[in-house]
């Protein structure tokens, strides 16, 4: 994606302080307008993600399966759980967060709709909130981002990404720290009690101090930790879990999309580690406090899933112990400083390694890959402090770091489970631990592949929502009857925030569900490299040449493994036949219904396979649900063949002519694409409705498709286009990439339609050579039998024969130029009607944008009129006013951001999707001649032997 | 002297240049003289050829001339850029007026001369020696209207086509001649519909493979993949494109040609054995005058009656030999042309698949990045 990464920044360089401004002032006053912008947020990194992953997959065909069927997952538990009362606060009862979740999975599934609402709102909650923010700059992984985060006020170095703000924040602590080890203590307690995130969660609440937090919930994280280092560094180890908390989360969402970005990702990873030791670091020289508690926590996290343990050890670091934890690189490094600093329990610092490692290799690379927001350049960077560091701390690094780099590498490698749950043995906890990860997890994921267990793993999922649920905590949930603006984004969220849930929901769900989801994510990942090399470069770096050993067997363990997988996952189907149209009814009311055959490995689905019965207005009404949906938030909606009213109309009239039976084939055949050009789209394909359409034995019958008809439709793209290009006049274009890539799809539209008229006529000349090859083998045969020769009159009968199986190479070759090419063309002449709308929306958007700050200009103008006018009366309403239509400005901004983002993602989606669909198309095509022309050459040979024997 | 009239092989005759001088085309001809490397080079417009056929035609002391089949000229070449008298020779001439150069028309030319050179009768015809050999072109002075224009008229009495015959043989030669010329003429029209859709196609290819390079955006990165894509299209279109070319042109210089040659030689044989139906309806004529002729009259009936007799019965004879000969030289041309054609259309179709299969091979390796 080198595109985004030297995409220009964007022209909006306020947007930071207004955003912090709006969202501050929306904790205060208004809440509903802090809904909706974390909705915005939450929608547009929900755009990204699918996106990610899915373009940057190499392989054809290529949904992921397994992402699919998480994402399924997740949906189902949005389903299950779409009618639980979502406000259960964990902070009065603790404790009720799991029991609601024991009981959450036996609910019923309720309508989509509504459950895609719910889980949306729970977004709004503030922890997740600003995980998710977190994500999106990470997502976005445009210079953009990098920026804004270098806008704050510590005004650090622009170069480093988000994680810089994190390290200052920390030093500022440092000095003010240790305060209260006894509130500390308490929410440690509460931690046991609760999901881990909850703890979080909850404890930001509780603060003493208390103020920030809720602003810190609105913005990025950094902020956050900017305020609270400033205002009360009283916990640090609660700040720490924040840290955490954004990188925790969803990193497995993160993981699956970023890692399939870059399969080669090198560099980026790396980059990623580095704010981690930094900060570490700084917590291991400023905060050495109150050791037994800290470990108290360290315990505690150790019964939580893994990745959370893996985090939580972040937390630890307070205390000097060698935290080690997550990513691996950084372990290292932490390592060294501390080892210098501190050395205090080396043993210690070996158990927590163990205990990194035995959380499973899969889930460190997962938070490392995923926090890793950026393109190449911008990890490029990150990329040389580390190796700094490293030099630097070279000289520092005594033996410990050697053993414990050493050590943590080898257990993964060779005994990972085993060691680490000896380790833990003496901590009650670990006990239940290792069970679950023996046990349950496995089984689950197993039988999760085989997508025979439906029920646990959507219990499971299920507990995650509900963990979710219990993560949004009283203060907002007054704002959950703010209904979703947007449906779509839902379905994105759901997706993207499962991790989140995981590792919130209690100990116990958390095993099961982090263990799909780390070995799903390494599935998914088509990152195996990026993570071989991120693991082989600590060592590479490190003198200890044992560790480099171990670190590169590991790496091809890994490899062999992700091969395997690979493998897998070309194996992966979903595939989808319309077949056997059939005439239904007579008359006028008479219609075609089509067998609508699945055979899929997805879980997501009931059965790997099934079948309907659908008619052509049902496809037609697929497509407008889904445009619907998704079409005003940028995405490209795969459009369904045109009506044809006199085809239709002509086998109404029960006209049995070829001309007929070619176009019942020719609709077939584009419904056929229509469908699986849906279900290549990962957004689509966790749409509620596609998987209706798959499944459900009876639908609704569609209505209004007229709209869609024959000239009507093209009226429709018509009218957008017009609009398009008068809007484009108006708007002045921000973004060089959407300009130049507009024109191009209007360029390629021309070509496309010129390049479809040509093999029209081609296809056209191809029957006409084979109608005419027809006539002359008929006249060649005519002339045969009636020549006196009997040896010329045989040989010319031969030739007839020739001559009638070379025309129906023609012909099938006529068939093929129209359906491999003609076809093929005309359905990217529509889509790229489709991508026009996209730009459309999105002009729309800006169009809606200006308006809003239009509108507040006007305010702001009137405010100061009235103040000039001394009328504090009516200031106070035009203050309100202001203050609503900054909200408004901000969240159409954001609105426009996101469509934008989600365009172009779609954009290049959808020119990968073109390249490859030509690809295939081609080499069909040539096989085809290829075969055809064997075939000729086969005639000839037979025939010229004859021709010879002439006397 | 009188027995070979002709002083230059045969088989050494080829039309090997045309060249357009304004409307008319000039044809140069090449043969050798018998028995020495001499080779003799002249120039001849298409009134040349037309001057010979008249003479052949019109040679007076030659017995059973109307008997002998001759061998058909091509018609006239239409020579104009205009697409409209393209169409209108396309018309008239078919096979022959494809082609680049003329190079069927040539063709067709040279194989005329050959068979007049080779025909045991024609060749000792001054006219053809001349026609080959003088470095002036032959006497502006045309034979106007000899035998030719009398057969012409005998054109006319379509009547007589149906004429029952008094041998088996002629009237069953008659009646597959009349089913044969049909069916030649219908197979040749068919064949040439489509050679001319092939070559439609190939041009039509040619388009696309010319639209498809178009697509290409070298300085889009973007669209790198795409356009890599269209590039290798445009050459598979092309190479299908290259193979109806080929496929096309072999058709027209083999079989097409070799249609067209069965076709016209067909017309020839019919117009034979027309003009013997001619002198068989003469000769029964003249036996019912003479039998009813008053006795007066008789003797001289009688001797007209004879006359005719001896010349049908000469007629008849040559035309016997003269089918004979024919039958076997257009089988072997057709066979020439069939064996020709197959081993053409062979050898295209193996180098296409071999280009196809290439094509393949690079197309799976073609990386998308």
């Amino acid at each position: 994606m080198a595109t985004s990464s030297e995409r220009t920044p964007p022209p909006f360089p306020e947007s930071e302080d207004m955003d912090l401004d709006t969202e501050m002032r929306d904790e205060e006053s208004n809440e509903n307008e802090c809904v909706v912008a974390s909705e915005d947020v939450i929608g547009a990194e929900a755009n990204n993600a699918p996106d990610d992953i899915f373009s940057e997959l190499p392989t054809d065909n290529v949904i992921n399966p397994l992402t699919d069927s998480i994402i399924k997952l997740d949906m189902d538990a949005i389903d299950k759980q779409g009618e639980q009362p979502v406000d259960i606060e964990p902070k009065e009862e603790p404790n009720k967060a799991p029991d609601s979740i024991l009981w959450t999975p036996q609910s019923t599934v309720s309508k989509p709709e509504d459950n895609v609402r719910t889980p949306l709102i729970v977004e709004t909650d503030s922890p997740g909130k600003i995980l998710d923010e977190c994500e999106l700059e990470t997502d976005n992984s445009t210079t953009y981002d990098l920026s804004r985060e270098t806008e704050n006020p510590i005004g650090e170095p622009v170069s480093d990404s988000q994680n810089i703000p994190v390290v200052d924040v920390l030093l500022e602590q440092g000095s003010a720290n240790s305060d209260c080890p006894g509130k500390i203590l308490n929410e440690c307690e509460l931690e046991t009690d609760n999901g881990p995130t909850n703890d979080l969660s909850q404890e930001t609440e509780t603060k003493p101090t208390g103020e920030p937090v809720s602003d810190s919930q609105d913005i990025p994280v950094v902020d956050v930790l900017l305020e609270q280092g400033s205002a009360e560094s009283d916990c640090p180890g609660k700040i720490l879990d924040e840290c955490e908390l954004e990188t925790d989360n969803g990193p497995t969402n993160d993981l699956s999309q970023e890692t399939e970005t870059k399969p080669t990702g090198e560099p980026v990873i790396d980059g990623q580690d580095i704010p981690v030791v930094d900060v570490l670091r700084e917590q291991g020289r400023a905060e050495s406090d109150c050791p037994g508690k800290i470990l108290d926590e360290c315990e505690l996290e150790t019964d939580n899933g893994p990745t959370n343990d893996l985090f939580q050890e972040t937390e630890t670091n307070p205390t000097g112990e060698p935290v080690s934890d997550s990513q691996d690189i950084p372990v290292v490094d932490v390592l060294r400083e501390q080892g210098s600093a501190e050395s205090d329990c080396p043993g210690k610092i070996l158990d927590e390694c163990e205990l990194e490692t035995d959380i499973g290799p899969t889930n460190d690379l997962s938070q490392e890959t995923e926090t890793n927001p950026t393109s190449e350049p911008v990890s490029d960077s990150q990329d040389i402090p580390v190796v700094e560091v490293l030099l630097e701390q070279g000289s520092a690094v005594g033996e410990n770091s050697a053993v414990c780099v050493k050590e943590p590498l080898s257990d993964i490698i060779e005994e990972p489970p085993c060691d680490n749950f000896s380790e833990l043995l003496s901590e009650p906890a670990s006990k239940q631990q290792r069970d679950l990860f023996g046990d349950s997890s496995d089984d689950l994921f197993s039988e999760l592949l085989n997508g025979k267990d439906e029920l646990q793993s959507s219990d499971s999922t299920d507990i995650c929502r509900e963990a979710k649920n219990t993560l949004i905590t009283g203060p907002l949930s007054d704002d959950l009857d703010n209904p979703p603006s947007d449906v779509l984004s839902e379905d994105c969220v759901m997706k993207v925030t499962s991790p989140n849930s995981d590792s919130s929901s209690d100990s116990r769900t958390r095993d099961e569900e982090q263990d799909i989801f780390a070995e799903a994510t390494v599935e998914l990942s088509l990152d195996s490299p990026a993570i071989e090399r991120k693991r082989a470069e600590p060592s590479r770096l490190l003198p200890s040449a044992s560790s480099t050993s171990t670190s590169s067997s590991m790496s091809e363990q890994r490899q062999k493994i992700l091969e395997e997988q690979v493998e897998e996952e070309d194996k992966f189907e979903l595939n989808v036949s319309v077949t056997n149209p059939e005439k239904v009814g007579d008359g006028i009311n008479a219609y075609l219904a089509y067998r609508v055959s699945t055979q899929t490995t997805l879980p997501m689905f009931k059965s790997k396979t099934f079948v309907v019965r659908r008619r052509f207005s049902d496809f037609l009404g697929l497509y407008e649900k889904l445009s619907e949906k998704l079409s005003q938030n940028g995405y490209i909606v795969p459009p369904p063949p045109e009506k044809s009213i006199l085809g239709m109309t002509k086998l109404k009239v029960g006209k049995e002519d070829p001309s007929s039976a070619e176009f019942v084939e020719k609709r077939r055949a584009a419904l056929e694409r229509f469908l699986q050009r849906v279900l290549c789209h990962p957004s689509l394909l966790q749409d509620p409705d596609v998987r209706e359409f798959l499944e459900k034995e009876e639908l609704p019958r569609a209505v209004n498709t007229q709209a869609f008809s024959g000239a009507g439709f093209l009226k429709i793209i018509n009218r957008a286009t017009d609009a398009v290009t008068k809007m484009t006049i108006k708007m002045n274009e921000s973004d060089i990439w959407f300009e130049e890539k507009l024109q191009e799809v209007e360029g390629e539209d021309q070509q496309l339609r010129k390049l479809h008229v040509l093999v029209d006529s081609l296809a056209n000349h191809r029957k006409d050579l084979s109608a005419h090859t027809a006539m002359f083998a008929k006249s060649i045969g005519m002339l045969g039998s009636s020549e006196d020769n009997t040896a010329l009159s045989r040989v010319l009968c031969q030739l007839a024969e020739v001559e009638d199986k070379i025309e129906q190479l023609h012909q099938e070759q006529a068939g093929n130029d129209f359906f491999i090419f003609a076809e093929l063309l005309a359905d990217y002449i529509r889509l790229l009607g489709a991508v026009r709308g996209c730009f459309d929306q999105r002009i729309k958007m800006w169009q809606r944008w200006q308006d809003a700050q239009n509108t507040l200009q006007k305010k702001r103008e009137a405010e100061a009129k009235l103040l000039w006018a001394n009328k504090p009366e009516k200031l106070q309403l035009a203050k309100d006013e202001i203050t609503e239509w900054e909200a408004r400005v901000t969240q159409y901004e954001r609105d426009f951001e996101r469509i934008s983002v989600t365009v172009r993602k779609e954009v290049i989606w959808f020119e990968k999707e073109k390249a490859k669909d030509f690809k295939k198309q081609m080499l069909k095509y040539l096989q085809v001649l290829l075969h055809s022309q064997e075939q000729l050459t086969k005639y000839w040979e037979s025939f010229l032997p004859e021709a010879k024997a002439i006397a | 002297m009188e027995e070979s009239g002709l002083s230059v092989s045969a088989d050494s005759i080829r039309v090997t240049e045309v060249t357009a001088d304004g409307d008319a085309l000039i044809f140069t001809i090449t043969s050798q003289k018998l028995n020495s490397d001499v080779g003799i080079c002249v120039c001849r417009t298409f009134e040349d050829f037309e001057w010979l056929q008249q003479g052949l035609f019109s040679q007076e002391d030659v017995s059973g001339l109307q008997g002998i089949i001759f061998p058909p000229l091509p018609g006239k070449p239409v020579s104009s850029s205009q697409s409209q008298a393209q169409a209108k020779a396309l018309k008239q001439l078919g096979f022959l007026a494809m082609g680049e150069d003329w190079k069927s028309y040539c063709k067709a030319l040279e194989i005329y001369l050959q068979q007049v050179a080779s025909h045991s009768t024609l060749s000792k015809n001054k006219a053809l020696d001349n026609l080959l050999t003088n470095s002036e072109p032959p006497g502006k002075q045309r034979v106007h209207k000899g035998i030719f224009s009398r057969l012409s008229h005998a054109m006319v009495e379509l009547r007589k086509e149906n004429h029952k015959d008094l041998d088996d043989f002629f009237q069953n030669e008659r009646n597959n001649i009349l089913n044969t010329t049909h069916f030649s003429k219908a197979a040749t029209e068919k064949f040439l519909e489509v050679v001319l859709t092939e070559q439609r196609l190939a041009v039509a290819c040619g388009h696309l493979s010319t639209s498809l390079h178009l697509c290409v955006h070298q300085d889009d990165p973007d669209a790198a993949n795409f356009s890599k894509i269209c590039m290798k299209l445009s050459e598979i279109i092309d190479t299908v494109k290259r193979n109806f070319e080929k496929v096309a042109d072999n058709n027209l210089s083999t079989l097409g040609l070799g249609l067209d040659m069965e076709c016209r030689g067909q017309e020839a044989k019919k117009d034979m054995l027309f003009r013997r139906t001619c002198k068989l309806v003469e000769l029964e004529t003249a036996t019912k005058s003479a039998e009813k002729a008053k006795p007066n009259k008789k003797a001289v009936m009688e001797e007209v009656k004879k006359v005719i007799q001896k010349d049908f019965e000469n007629l008849s004879s040559i035309a016997k030999e003269e089918i004979g000969r024919f039958n076997k030289s257009r089988v072997t041309l057709l066979r020439s042309s069939l064996v020709d054609w197959c081993e053409k259309q062979l050898h295209t179709a193996r180098e296409n698949q071999e280009l196809l299969s290439r094509q393949l091979e690079a197309c799976k390796t073609l990386q998308c990045d």
